[in-house]
C-alpha cells in the first residue's frame, strides 16, 4: 500500500507548458475592414453631420484598426426620422410571412460569412477566436433564426389578444458580445414589426457596422435598420428623442440609472440588462471536477467580460481547500495571449480603461487582506491582458465581493450550510444569473425557487440559447429578450 | 524488494464525488481543440510510440505470430533511424515465454492478460494460478479484469480482496487492472471501480479489453485520470492509466495526451505511468511520422502488416 506522505511534501503536479502546441492563428486577412466606416442610416452609407470620426483600435496590439463615425443630435434626428418613415412606409404595412423572410435573409448571409463576422469580432474586441468562431457568432444567427420563425406566429405566442407592433425602437448594446447583442436586440424588434436605431459601443463597432452591410445586401426596405455609431453623447441622445417608441439597453447599472431618470416622464417602453455580481455555489455532494471546469467557465469566458460572469465563488467548506487546489491546477493549464491563436483560451481586455479598473480592484483585493493568486502565464508585452486571477478568504463585507469588477478576477467565499448561501447570495443589489452545483435534485428545486436571479444554471454556466429567457432581478434590470418572453418588450396589445 | 501487505477493504474507499457526464463530454470537446502541428506534433508522436502497448490477444496466436510481433516491437520501422521501441508486447500467459525470449536484452517489456481474460468468469485459485504462471514465465507487467459481475451486484468486498490477492501475486511484476468500462453503464461506476482498483494495489488502471464495446473513450479516461489525480492529492502516489481498445489514430491518440498533459501534467508523459493498448495505432503513428518528415503520405504498403 502506498505510504501516507506528509501533504505539504507532494510535489505539485507539473502541468503547463512542457509540451508547447503549435501556434495556430486565423488569418486577419480574412477580414476585409474599411478605413472609414459612415453612419448607416435610410439603408445608405451617410456621413456625420459633424464629420467627426473616431479611431477603434485592436485591443491585443494596440494598433488604430479602423475609423468610425461619431454620430450627433442631427444624425440622431436623421435615423430616427428614416427608421419612423420605414415603420409606415413598409414594415408595419407588410405581412409578418414578409417579415420572417428578410429576417431569414439576414441569419443566412451571417452564416455564410461566420468566418470573417468571427475574426472582425476577436480583432476588434479581444476575445478569443475559439470564443467569437463557436460561441459569439453561431448564437447569433441562432437569434435571427429564431425569431425569423416567430414573425407570422406571433398571435400563437400572445393567445386570444391581438399583438401590434410599438413603432420605432432605439436599442444601444455593449462591448462584451457586440455582434450577439445586436442580433438580441434587432432580431425580436423586427420580427414583431418595429423598426430599430442600433448603437454599439465605442470601442467594438466593427461586427454590427459588418451587420448593416449584410441587412443591406438581405434587401430591407431603407431605414427599417439603421445603425448609428458614437459615444456617450450618441447614447444621450439617442434615449432623449422624442421620436422614439422604446428603449433597449444593455449595459452598465450606473448608465441603466441615468437612462431610467431620462425616460420617466415620457411614455417610452425601457428594458434595461444591466450588471451583475453572479454566486456561483459549489455544495460539497457537487460533481467537482466538472464544477471546477464550470467556475472556470463562469469567470473566464470572455476574459470575464460577461454581465452573469459567476464572480463570487461560494464554496462549502468541507470541500474547500481541494476545490481551491483544483482551481489553482487548471488555471495553470490557461493559456493566455494572442487571441487569433485558435489554442488561447483567454484573449485581450477590451480597453485600456477596463484593464485599469481591473488592475484598482485586484490592488482593492490585496489592500482588503484577501489572499492574492494568479496563473503563472506569460503576458504579451503589447495589448491590454490580465491574468487569470482569484482571490481566496475574502469576506461578505469586503468590496472585492459586492462591486462588479467585469474581469477574471475571483472572489472565493466559504459557507456551512443552505440557508447561509442562499442569504449571503441574495445579498447584492444585482440579480442577474447563479450557479448550482449539487448531485441532490431536491436540493436545486429548492435553490433556484429562493435565489433571487433571472437565470440560474445547475451544474452547468453560461449556457445560452435563443428559446430561453434571459434578464434580471434588482438593478441588474428589467425586461426578458430571448425566447417568447423577450417579444413581449417589442409589442402592445 | 520490500515486501507489501495486501490491502484491507474498507467501504469508505468507495465515497467519491459524483460525475456529471455533460460536464465530462463537454471538457473532453475542448482537449480535441488544441491545435498540435509542426514539432508539438512530432514530439507527440514519438511519445505515443513509445507509450505503445503492441498487443496480441486472439484465438489464433502462435508463436510465430508472437515473435513477428516482437520483432515489429523492436523495429517498428528501420528505414527511418533513430525511432524509439514501442513500450510493451502484450500477450496472453501462454506465449509470454516466446515473448519474452524475443525481446531478451532489450527494454520491451512484456505484459500478459491473465485473471480468465477477458470474462473473468472464474474463481480465485485459477486466477491466482494463472496469475503466477504469467510471472513466471517471465511477465514484466501483469494485465488483470475485475470480476464485473460481482462490482455490479454490489459485492465489492470480494473485487477489492480479488484485486489485493492478483496484486500480491504478481510479487515484482507491476499489475494492470482493466475495469472493462464498457460494461460498467455510467462514469460514477467508473470513478468507484477506480478508486476501488486504486486502494487495492493497481499500479495501472486500465480501461478495457478490447473485446467489448465501447472501449476507451475520452470521457471514460477523463474520469480515471481525475480519479489517480485526487489519489495522487491524498497521498502523494503516482498511478499509471492505460486506455485500450479503440484508438487506432493518431489524432486521436495526441488528444489522449493533451488531455493527460492538461490533467494530470509532465510527470505522466511517460511510459512507466501512461500507455496505449493498441494493435494498429503503431502503423499509423508510422505514417503521420512519414509524412511529417517527407512531406507527403505513403502507401499503407510501406509500413509492415502484423
Amino acid at each position: 500500500m502506498a505510504t501516507k506522505k506528509n501533504k505539504s511534501s507532494i510535489r505539485p503536479l507539473r502541468l503547463g507548458s512542457e509540451w508547447p502546441y503549435a501556434p495556430a492563428p486565423e488569418s486577419a486577412a480574412i477580414a476585409r475592414i474599411n478605413e472609414q466606416y459612415e453612419l448607416f442610416i435610410d439603408g445608405k452609407w451617410q456621413k456625420p453631420a459633424e464629420g467627426t470620426y473616431f479611431d477603434s483600435i485592436n485591443p491585443a496590439t494596440e494598433k488604430k484598426l479602423y475609423r468610425a463615425s461619431l454620430a450627433t443630435e442631427k444624425d440622431v434626428d436623421k435615423a430616427v426620422a428614416a427608421a419612423r418613415k420605414a415603420s409606415d412606409k413598409y414594415w408595419k404595412k407588410m405581412s409578418p410571412a414578409e417579415r420572417g423572410k428578410y429576417i431569414f435573409r439576414i441569419a443566412r448571409l451571417m452564416q455564410e460569412q461566420a468566418r470573417e463576422l468571427s475574426v472582425m469580432e476577436t480583432l476588434d474586441g479581444g476575445k478569443p477566436i475559439r470564443e467569437s468562431r463557436d460561441f459569439d457568432i453561431p448564437m447569433a444567427c441562432n437569434h435571427f433564426f429564431y425569431y425569423a420563425g416567430w414573425a407570422d406566429k406571433l398571435e400563437y405566442a400572445f393567445t386570444n389578444r391581438t399583438p401590434k407592433p410599438i413603432g420605432v425602437a432605439a436599442q444601444i448594446t455593449p462591448w462584451n458580445f457586440p455582434l450577439l447583442m445586436a442580433a438580441w436586440k434587432i432580431a425580436p424588434a423586427l420580427a414583431t414589426g418595429n423598426t430599430v436605431v442600433l448603437k454599439p459601443a465605442e470601442t467594438t463597432s466593427l461586427t454590427t457596422l459588418k451587420l448593416a452591410s449584410i441587412i443591406q445586401e438581405a434587401d430591407l426596405p431603407p431605414g427599417v435598420v439603421n445603425i448609428i455609431t458614437g459615444a456617450g453623447i450618441t447614447g444621450a441622445a439617442l434615449v432623449r428623442h422624442p421620436g422614439i417608441n422604446k428603449i433597449a439597453f444593455t449595459g452598465s447599472t450606473a448608465v441603466g440609472k441615468l437612462i431610467q431618470q431620462e425616460t420617466a416622464a415620457s411614455n417610452k417602453k425601457l428594458t434595461l440588462e444591466l450588471g451583475g455580481k453572479a454566486a456561483n455555489i459549489i455544495f460539497s455532494d457537487a460533481p467537482i471536477d466538472q464544477a471546477v471546469e464550470g467556475v472556470v467557465n463562469g469567470i473566464f469566458f470572455n476574459q470575464g467580460h460577461v454581465c452573469c460572469a459567476g464572480s463570487r465563488l461560494y464554496v462549502q467548506e468541507s470541500i474547500a481547500p481541494l476545490f481551491i487546489q483544483k482551481l489553482k491546477d487548471r488555471m495553470a493549464t490557461l493559456l493566455v495571449g494572442d487571441p487569433m491563436d485558435k489554442n488561447t483560451d483567454i484573449g485581450a481586455i477590451n480597453s485600456a480603461e477596463q484593464l485599469e479598473k481591473i488592475n484598482y480592484y485586484i490592488r482593492l483585493g490585496k489592500k482588503e487582506g484577501s489572499l492574492h493568486y494568479e496563473s503563472a502565464a506569460s503576458l504579451p508585452k503589447k495589448g491590454y491582458f490580465c491574468q487569470p486571477t482569484l482571490f481566496t478568504k475574502v469576506a461578505q463585507s469586503s468590496r472585492l465581493a459586492q462591486e462588479e469588477i467585469f474581469g477574471p478576477v475571483l472572489a472565493i467565499l466559504t459557507f456551512r450550510t443552505e440557508d447561509e448561501v442562499i442569504e449571503k447570495a441574495n445579498n447584492t443589489p444585482y440579480g442577474l444569473s447563479a450557479g448550482v452545483w449539487t448531485d441532490k435534485g431536491s436540493r436545486i428545486f429548492n435553490m433556484s425557487k429562493r435565489l433571487k436571479a433571472g437565470v440560474i444554471w445547475a451544474n452547468s454556466y453560461n449556457l445560452f440559447d435563443p428559446t430561453s429567457p434571459f434578464g434580471g432581478y434588482k438593478e441588474s434590470g428589467y425586461g426578458r429578450e430571448g425566447g417568447l418572453h423577450g417579444l413581449l418588450p417589442y409589442v402592445s396589445f | 524488494m520490500k515486501k507489501l501487505l495486501p490491502a484491507v477493504y474498507n467501504p469508505l474507499l468507495l465515497a467519491g464525488p459524483a460525475i456529471d457526464q455533460t460536464g465530462v463530454e463537454e471538457r473532453t470537446t475542448r482537449f480535441t481543440k488544441r491545435s498540435i502541428k509542426a514539432a508539438s506534433k512530432m514530439q507527440g508522436l514519438l511519445l505515443t510510440l513509445r507509450m505503445i502497448d503492441l498487443t496480441t490477444l486472439e484465438g489464433k496466436d502462435s508463436v510465430g505470430k508472437v515473435e513477428q510481433l516482437c520483432y515489429k516491437a523492436l523495429h517498428l520501422h528501420d528505414i527511418f533511424e533513430g525511432l524509439p521501441t514501442v513500450a510493451a508486447i502484450c500477450v496472453y500467459p501462454s506465449h509470454v515465454h516466446t515473448a519474452k525470449k524475443a525481446l531478451l536484452g532489450s527494454s520491451v517489456k512484456v505484459a500478459s492478460v491473465a485473471t480468465a481474460f477477458p470474462s473473468g468468469q472464474s474463481n480465485l485459485p485459477i486466477k491466482l494460478e494463472e496469475t503466477r504462471f504469467a510471472v513466471e514465465e517471465g511477465a514484466d507487467e501483469i494485465d488483470m479484469v475485475i470480476s464485473r459481475g460481482k462490482f455490479l451486484a454490489g459485492e465489492y468486498a470480494y473485487v477489492f480482496d480479488e484485486i489485493a490477492a492478483i496484486k500480491t501475486a504478481c510479487g515484482a511484476a507491476r499489475l494492470k487492472v482493466i475495469l472493462e468500462t464498457g460494461e460498467l453503464g455510467s462514469l460514477d461506476e467508473v470513478r468507484k471501480a477506480s478508486q476501488l482498483a486504486i486502494a487495492a494495489g493497481a499500479d495501472f488502471i486500465k480501461t478495457s479489453t478490447g473485446k467489448i464495446q465501447p472501449a476507451a473513450t475520452l470521457p471514460v479516461t477523463l474520469v480515471m485520470l481525475e480519479t489517480i489525480r485526487d489519489h495522487y492529492y491524498k497521498t502523494g502516489t503516482m498511478v499509471g492509466m492505460k486506455p485500450a481498445g479503440g484508438i487506432s489514430t493518431s489524432k486521436l491518440a495526441l488528444h489522449y495526451l493533451v488531455m493527460l498533459n492538461e490533467t494530470l501534467g509532465a510527470d505522466w508523459m511517460d511510459p512507466h505511468w501512461f500507455r496505449f493498448g493498441a494493435s494498429s495505432l503503431a502503423n499509423n503513428v508510422l505514417m503521420q511520422i512519414a509524412k511529417e518528415k517527407e512531406g507527403c503520405y505513403q502507401s499503407a504498403n510501406y509500413f509492415s502488416v502484423d
